[in-house]
């Protein structure tokens, strides 16, 4: 098992590089290039060519994908353009909130899809099980926009149960522990500052969690089908187990397989989503960031996002392939 | 413990009456996969089943042990089990029943196990089920059977995985499964199909002994002549959903009456065949069958069918302790 884990922490390695490469290569292959950017207005060919002399970007792009790295391992990400500050700076400041929000949804999506799902599939046929597939189909279909304010009217300005935008509310803002709100109101007993936190997080949660969630169902349910009907569950049958046991040890920790490899792939659709529901809710975390430096071409901003992205993607997939290798002790040995 | 062997006029452990399995889908008929099947199985009896693919083998054993989806499948007869009818007795009880009184080998016996629960546990959770032992007892039960069963190094390949283990191994696991909670009846489906030959013949050595250690009755399903020849008092002989024959072995070897039987026995290799000698194979296919409603199923495939074959149902019919569903059967001297 430990040399399992190694062999993939270190398969780990590549993957990024190459990653790193495409995430290099990419920005630039942008039309205009960060010098025009940055220039604005002020932009003249000379000046471009100044600016990207001093740059460094008239060098051969090996060499600039050589400088890049060399900087990314030392931690140096560059200075934002927008605002001036070290972008590592600036990213530390907003990811407490994007990962609160993502864990919420994903929290949401496994502990509400898993049991869904099983009980789909075990009332196959049935209303639940109808009900439940429409479901899946809405939810995957309506955009995060167009559900987020549809809940955002709703709930927070029609009924005002929720607050509409921002994690919370200023009078309650709880001292800053870990920059994680609803955490931080537990950890210094300010329970109001908790409470408030998880209602500002309900909505802007529910709404990123919609589309894993109804991921999730599906898969679980037809995961679940599929084991139902093998031999080994029949053979658990003919033994005459408790069905607690024939479900919990024989149907659902063979159907988790594939459904914790589509939980990993979630997560990388989930950071896509939260930039949208994050414009939505007003969050300020870091899908902000990254929308702003898209629309305002802030290079070095991106490229760390980007980045950041790229390392959480393949460190979640590493966690899923533990996990797999926990379940099923097929994959240890190959 | 070793079980003494029973009287052969012992009430019958399991009795099975016109039991009959049709499968139902919207928009097609009904497929009668078991269409009234009779037999009775004694205390510490050896039973065989045989038969060609699809002629309700697995379907039989598979309404006896309950284990068809309620959907879509309709099951009527009746099935006795000391006496007590499992068809209408409640899921609750029949899992009771299920692995202590009765239970399972099936014939894949890698797909059969859990891939992802070690065999040990898969071997203790059905004694902690039925024996209430506890976890230490259980396991040590578990290393025993799996020693008994002929598996090197038991106390180690408790925490095995079913794919660490050979086919053999693995089906040598799923009869100690079976057997853990000394069942009085065992259902073995094609148990040597998925295995090599020389494993096969182990395999069944071990059955058979497994089964006289145990006392328990044995209904072995094969398609395979071959096997029911060194293990079973009895022979069934199944075609399209019904017994067409059945007698004691060596009479049903000796003397096949039925001209499916007489087929079944021409169609098997022997290594005392005469020099020259041509192996015949049954024509046809099961696609072929006519519906026994008012026919002989096996008439299209049959050397000696008559008129009547096409226009009545031949009934079973026991003379001096032989079943035979025929209008035309082999001479008894044929052989
Ligand atoms: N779930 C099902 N739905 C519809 N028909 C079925 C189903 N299961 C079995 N049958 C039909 O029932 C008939 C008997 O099947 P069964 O599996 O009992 O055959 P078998 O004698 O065990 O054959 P084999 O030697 O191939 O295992 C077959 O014609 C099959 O098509
Ligand atoms: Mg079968």
């Amino acid at each position: 098992m430990l040399r399992f884990v190694l062999r993939r922490l270190l398969q780990v390695i590549p993957t990024l590089l190459l990653l790193s490469l495409l995430v290099f290569a990419w920005l630039r292959s942008l039309p205009g290039g960060p010098a025009s950017a940055f220039l604005g207005d002020r932009a003249t060919p000379e000046r471009i060519a100044e600016l990207n002399r001093v740059l460094g970007l008239d060098q051969p792009v090996l060499v600039q994908y050589g400088r890049f790295l060399g900087r990314v391992l030392t931690g140096d990400f560059g200075v934002s353009t927008i605002t001036g500050q070290p972008v590592l700076t600036e990213i530390g400041r907003a990811l407490p909130a994007t990962v609160e929000l993502s864990v919420a949804a994903l929290l949401i999506a496994v502990l509400l899809g898993i049991p869904l799902g099983y009980l789909a599939a075990s009332k196959r046929g049935g209303p639940l099980d109808i009900s439940t597939i429409i479901g899946t189909l809405v939810g995957v279909a309506v955009p995060v926009f167009f559900l987020g304010y549809l809940l955002k009217a709703f709930f927070a300005v029609e009924l005002g149960w929720f607050p509409p935008s921002g994690r919370q509310a200023i009078a309650l803002d709880a001292t800053d522990v870990t920059g994680f709100a609803v955490l931080d109101g537990l950890l210094t007993r300010e329970w109001d500052a908790s409470w408030d936190a998880i209602l500002h997080l309900t909505l802007p949660a529910i709404t990123l969690a919609t589309i894993p969630l109804a991921v999730i169902v599906r898969i679980t349910r037809a995961s679940v089908l599929d084991v139902m009907g093998s031999d080994f569950v029949r053979t658990a049958n003919s033994k005459g187990l408790a069905p607690g046991t024939v479900r919990g040890r024989h149907v659902l920790r063979n159907a988790l397989l594939p459904v914790s490899t589509v939980i990993g792939l979630q997560v990388g659709l989930l950071l896509a989503g939260a930039v949208l529901t994050e414009k939505v809710f007003v969050w300020g975390g870091l899908g902000t960031l990254l929308a702003d430096a898209i629309t305002l071409k802030d290079y070095p901003r991106l490229q760390a996002l980007l980045l950041l992205g790229a390392l959480v993607y393949v460190l979640v997939n590493l966690l899923v392939d533990l996990s797999y290798a926990i379940i099923d002790p097929r994959v240890r040995l190959t | 413990m070793t079980a003494p062997r029973p009287t052969p006029t012992a009430e019958p452990l399991l009795q099975v009456r016109d039991l009959r399995v049709a499968f139902r889908r919207r928009g097609e008929p009904d497929t009668l996969a078991v269409d009234g099947v009779s037999f009775d199985v004694a205390p510490g009896q050896v039973v065989g089943l045989v038969g060609e693919s699809g002629c309700g083998k697995s379907v039989t054993s598979m309404a006896i042990m309950r284990l068809l989806p309620r959907r879509g499948v309709q099951i009527t007869g009746s099935v006795k089990m000391d006496g007590e009818e499992l068809l209408t007795l409640s899921e609750a009880k029949m899992r009771e029943r299920r692995g202590r009184d009765l239970s399972m080998v099936f014939q894949d016996p890698l797909s059969s196990l859990n891939p992802v629960v070690p065999i040990g546990l898969q071997i203790t959770e059905v004694l902690r089920r039925h024996r209430g032992m506890d976890k230490e007892k259980a396991r040590q039960a578990a290393v025993d059977l799996l020693d008994r069963v002929g598996i090197p190094d038991p106390r180690r390949r408790v925490t095995a995985y079913p794919h660490q283990l050979s086919g053999g191994m693995r089906q040598r696991v799923m009869i100690a499964i079976a057997l853990a909670c000394r069942p009085r009846l065992l259902i073995a489906d094609e148990p040597t199909t998925a295995l090599d030959v020389t494993i096969q013949a182990q395999i069944l050595e071990l059955l058979k002994e497994m089964v006289a250690e145990t006392g328990a009755a044995l209904i072995m399903i094969t398609h395979d002549l071959g096997v029911v020849a060194g293990l079973c008092e009895t022979v069934n002989v199944l075609y399209g959903g019904r017994i067409v024959e059945r007698a004691q072995r060596h009479r049903l070897f000796g003397t096949p009456r039925h001209p499916y039987t007489h087929g079944l026995l021409r169609s098997i290799p022997r290594l005392d065949a005469a020099a020259g000698e041509q192996l015949e194979a049954i024509p046809g296919s099961v696609v072929d069958n006519l519906p026994w409603a008012h026919a002989c199923a096996f008439q299209p495939r049959c050397p000696r069918s008559v008129d009547r074959c096409v226009e009545v149902t031949p009934e079973a019919e026991n003379t001096g302790g032989r079943l035979l569903r025929c209008f035309n059967p082999v001479p008894a001297s044929a052989e």
